[in-house]
């Protein structure tokens, strides 16, 4: 392949000569260079001699054409072009210059005002969000209900692998990260405490902080980035592939056969998550006392029963059920959401995993304060 | 048409698992021909086109396209080869984070040194030759029809100006116009830049109205390769109902009448 070539001659009748290969993979070269000498072109119009030009493709064609078409009142010829040429360049001609009917284009506003208007959107946007969440939380109530009433129209196959999947599967996960939150929290505080010479209080601390918060916080959270991303990727995927459609065409409703068994499942295996995450926490707690701080766990199970007391513990796992049903009830709905493209799978993924978490912050904190008010 | 040899099938096997898909194919594409490529469901037509451009490994045998040996090809010379050929899949496989022209734009950037402004106005080129107007250029892929779809893959698969090119299914799915007007644009487009094509397809209109040879897939292997009129005379059973069903008719009157 040899590099498209070009050479003005300008006189009385001034003459463009091409050489060389005019292929998409060589015209680069030639492109701005032929830009600039035609900008500076003044006088007649040229003739074009193909005559020593070597390959030609469609984008060489362009090219030519484009150089045709740069004199508008003045007609260019071509000379020394093939037939297979010539209708290369006429193509090329039609091409550029057939007409179009695009749609009119909505100018794209002021920057600011852009960015208020998506503000404001976004403002409107998140009210809906919340109405429609409640929405189908009383959709998705009715049907586990209507479920509960009927065993017979339970789908137990499916309600089991769901326990199986987002519950049995995660015990290692949950177990062994509470485990290691265990240790870090006895660790900083035993840190701290030991300044005023109150070490044996870490009892009180570990013992508050998961069986009240991070046991259940953390195992939410978890199932969050593990179950609820699965569910809106499991549901949208169906969604996309009109699965869903489908289902609703044979009669069978999505939310019997999809949504119910997995808030069912979702609001039955939390909890025992919550207390396995609750166990493995304390678990950590004990072994740094015993490690670190020579506390053994006799000392640590007995200042538990006399300082911390059951209700921390049923205060932490009344919320589990609470999160389970936001996790399954927020996935499922983003999964149903879905359009038809991949990026609003992408799309209503990342919203599922963000509402989920916004929502357990929240309703923790909900929790903490109806619990305070409680006097507990 | 020359009698020069584009792609070279010999001896392909290919499986999935215990699965044998093909056994011992031979198949010529000769340079300058459109050879549609018909069979039953799950003859492995597409994974025919899978193994000349290198995404399904073959356990035996050997293909060659322009007298390269694509099998056994990495790096440098499997980026050079690919320059040659062009790739329309089944449901067009347009990158779908990327606009139109975006997407015609990626072999350019690949495999072509270019300035960005000639880029934009070479891959405008290519989307009007496929019959999209240029603002359909900067539109995603969802925003657009099935059909409108095909195009924009066709224009990608363009991009490059590849003397070969490969459509897998390029009119299922549309409706009778549109199919017809792609049939035509495929013929245009083969005329004006002397391609090679590979189309593998079960519509017997665009058999009719785009091929040059038709070859059949059946048990394991390549049945017969031969023009139309020819094959229409062949006693295999499949082929002969294939042509003298009710839709083979109906196209072949179709093309009579004409």
């Amino acid at each position: 392949m040899s590099a498209p070539e070009f050479e003005l001659l300008e006189g009385e009748h001034p003459q463009i000569i091409l050489r060389g290969d005019w292929l998409i993979s060589t015209i680069g070269q030639a492109d701005e260079a032929l830009n600039t000498a035609l900008s500076n072109w003044q006088g007649d119009a040229p003739t074009l001699d193909l005559a020593g030009l070597g390959q030609l493709d469609t984008a060489g064609a362009y090219i030519i054409d484009r150089t045709l078409r740069s004199f508008p009142d003045l007609s260019p010829m071509i000379v020394g072009a093939s037939p297979e040429r010539m209708s290369l360049l006429e193509q090329a001609r039609e091409l550029a210059t057939r007409s179009e009917h695009a749609p009119e284009i909505v100018e794209p506003g002021h920057g600011f005002v852009d960015l208020l208007e998506r503000t404001g959107r976004g403002a409107v946007h998140l009210g809906e969000e919340a109405v429609e969440t409640l929405s189908f939380l009383g959709e998705t109530v009715v049907s586990v209900f209507r479920v509960l009433i009927r065993p017979a129209r339970m789908r137990w196959t499916a309600l089991v692998s769901v326990m199986e999947e987002s519950g049995l599967d995660a015990v290692p996960i949950v177990a062994f990260l509470s485990f290691f939150v265990g240790m870090v929290i006895a660790f900083i505080g035993a840190t701290t405490l030991a300044e005023f010479g109150a070490t044996i209080f870490v009892v009180e601390l570990v013992g508050i902080a998961v069986l009240r918060e991070f046991g259940v916080v953390l195992t939410a959270i978890i199932l969050v980035a593990r179950t609820n991303s699965a569910f809106t990727a499991q549901i949208g995927a169906m969604k996309m592939r009109q699965e869903v459609d489908a289902m609703t065409t044979l009669g069978l409703d999505p939310m019997d056969v999809l949504v119910a068994p997995r808030v069912i499942a979702m609001v039955i295996m939390t909890p025992v998550l919550a207390f396995i995450g609750a166990l493995a926490g304390l678990g950590g707690g004990i072994v740094v006392c015993w490690v670190a701080l020579d506390i053994n766990p006799t000392v640590f199970f007995n200042r538990m029963q006399d300082y911390v007391g059951l209700e921390q513990f049923w205060i932490g796992l009344s919320k589990a059920p609470v999160f389970g049903l936001m996790i399954a009830l927020i996935g499922c709905r983003q999964g149903l959401e879905v359009g038809g493209s991949v990026q609003s799978l992408g799309a209503h993924t990342t919203k599922s995993v963000v509402q989920a978490i916004f929502a357990i912050i929240v309703i923790d904190a909900l929790f903490a304060i109806l619990y305070m008010e409680l006097g507990l | 048409m020359s009698g020069e040899i584009a792609i070279r099938v010999r001896g392909l096997t290919t499986a999935y698992g215990e699965h044998v898909v093909h056994k011992h194919l031979d198949l010529d594409v000769r340079k300058g021909e459109v050879l549609g490529v018909i069979g039953p469901s799950g003859t492995g037509k597409s994974v025919l086109l899978r193994a000349i451009i290198g995404l399904k490994r073959p356990s035996e045998g050997t293909v060659t396209v322009f007298g390269q040996d694509v099998i056994d090809l990495h790096g440098h010379d499997h980026g050079a080869l690919q320059k040659l050929w062009g790739v329309m899949f089944q449901d067009g496989a347009l990158f779908s984070n990327l606009t139109v022209r975006e997407n015609v734009m990626v072999p350019m950037k690949e495999h072509a040194d270019l300035p960005h402004g000639l880029m934009c106005e070479l891959a405008d080129q290519k989307i009007r030759m496929s019959g999209l107007e240029t603002w359909t250029g900067h539109q995603y892929p969802s925003d657009l029809s099935g059909g409108m779809r095909k195009r924009a893959a066709l224009a990608r698969a363009l991009a490059l100006d590849p003397p070969l090119l490969f459509l897998d299914e390029p009119t299922a799915g549309l409706d009778p116009i549109t199919a017809a007007a792609f049939d035509e644009l495929v013929r245009d487009l083969q005329e004006a830049m002397g391609l090679t094509v590979f189309l593998v397809t079960h519509d017997v209109d665009t058999l009719r109205d785009t091929c040059d040879r038709i070859a059949v897939l059946g048990e394991q292997r390549v049945i017969a390769v031969d023009t139309m009129e020819a094959l229409r005379q062949h006693e295999h059973p499949w082929i002969k109902e294939y042509f003298g069903g009710p839709r083979g008719r109906a196209a072949l009157a179709g093309h009579e009448a004409k």
